[in-house]
C-alpha cells in the first residue's frame, strides 16, 4: 500500500490524467469532504489568498455542480458540470467544463475511493476530449497567472518547509 | 519543449511494451536481441516499437556498427515529469490541507461517540 501524502501523478494513453492520494482517514470521511460545501471551502482553494467562492454541490445521478474561485484582486474563474454517476461514498463520474474555455471541450472526472485499514486511496482520473486539451489543461497552472500562478505555488510550498525539502531532496 | 516533442514524447509512454522496454534500459544499454527477449514478439516487432521510441527522442542508438546497442536518453523524460510538476504541486497544496481537516473531523467523531456514551 502507498505511502500516506504521497501524490502520484500519471498520464494515461494520450488524453488522461490521473492522480493517486492515500489519506489516513476512513472513506466516508473523505467522501463528506469532497462533497459538503463548507467543508470543500477550506481545503479546495488553491492557492493561498484564493477562496471558493460558490460552492454548489451535486448529490445525485444527474444532478448539476458549479465551482467558482476568486483571487484576492476580484479575479474569478469558475466551472461546473453534470455528475453522471455518484454512488456514495465510492464513485462519482461528472464532467467538467471551465467559464473560460482554457481547454478545448469539457473533462469527464472519475473519483473513486477505497478504503483499506482506515485509510483511503483516492484515484482521480480526468479524461479530456483530446490530447491537446489536455496539453492545455496541464499547462495553465504555469501559464494561466491568474489561479494558480508560479510564484503562489512558490509561497504555498514556502509555507510546508519540511515536505518542500523532501521534494527537493529527490529530484533528479 | 515545444508541444509537438511532447506529444510524441507521451504517445512513445502511451504502450506498456514501450515502457518495459525503457525500463530494461534504465539498467543499461541493450542490442535488439536482448530487448525482445523478454517478450513474446518477434524482433520486427520490437524494432517498430523502438522506432517510436527513437523519434520521440528517448532512446538513441550506440557506436558499436555490429550490435547498435539502445540507449535511453533521459531528458525528454525529465522535461514530461517536469510538465506535470505544476499541476501536481497545486493539487498536493490542496490535499495537504485536506489531510489536516480530515485529523480534525476524525477527532470530532471520536468526541461525538463519547458524548452519545
Amino acid at each position: 500500500m502507498q505511502n500516506t501524502g504521497t501524490l502520484k501523478l500519471e498520464t494515461r494513453g494520450d488524453r488522461e490524467i490521473v492522480m493517486t492520494r492515500v489519506f489516513d482517514a476512513p472513506r466516508n470521511l473523505v467522501w463528506e469532504a469532497f462533497t459538503k460545501p463548507e467543508l470543500l471551502k477550506r481545503w479546495f482553494f488553491g492557492p493561498p489568498g484564493w477562496s471558493l467562492a460558490v460552492c454548489e454541490v451535486a448529490l445525485h445521478a444527474g444532478a448539476a455542480y458549479r465551482y467558482v474561485w476568486r483571487g484576492p484582486d476580484g479575479t474569478e474563474m469558475g466551472m461546473g458540470g453534470v455528475c453522471r454517476e455518484f454512488l456514495p461514498p465510492e464513485r462519482a463520474v461528472c464532467t467538467e467544463k471551465f467559464d473560460n474555455p482554457w481547454y478545448p471541450g469539457e473533462a469527464l472526472v472519475t473519483t473513486t475511493l477505497v478504503e483499506q485499514g482506515g485509510k483511503t486511496t483516492l484515484t482521480l482520473s480526468v479524461l479530456y476530449q483530446s490530447s491537446e486539451a489536455r496539453e492545455a489543461a496541464l499547462k495553465t497552472p504555469m501559464e494561466h497567472g491568474v489561479a494558480m500562478g508560479y510564484d503562489r505555488l512558490a509561497e504555498l510550498l514556502a509555507s510546508f518547509p519540511a515536505q518542500a525539502n523532501e521534494k527537493g531532496a529527490g529530484a533528479p | 519543449m515545444t508541444p509537438h516533442r511532447l506529444d510524441a514524447t507521451f504517445a512513445a509512454l502511451a504502450d506498456p511494451t514501450r515502457r518495459a522496454i525503457l525500463a530494461r534500459l534504465a539498467s543499461g544499454q541493450a542490442s535488439v536481441t536482448q530487448l525482445a527477449a523478454p517478450f513474446a514478439m518477434s524482433q520486427p516487432a520490437i524494432s517498430k516499437h523502438l522506432k517510436v521510441l527513437e523519434r520521440a527522442g528517448l532512446v538513441s542508438r550506440g557506436r558499436d556498427a555490429q550490435r547498435r546497442p539502445r540507449r535511453l536518453e533521459a531528458k525528454p523524460l525529465a522535461q514530461a515529469t517536469e510538465w506535470l510538476e505544476p499541476y501536481r504541486q497545486f493539487w498536493e497544496g490542496n490535499f495537504q490541507r485536506l489531510d489536516a481537516l480530515l485529523d480534525e473531523l476524525k477527532a470530532h467523531k471520536k468526541k461525538r461517540k463519547r458524548a452519545k456514551r
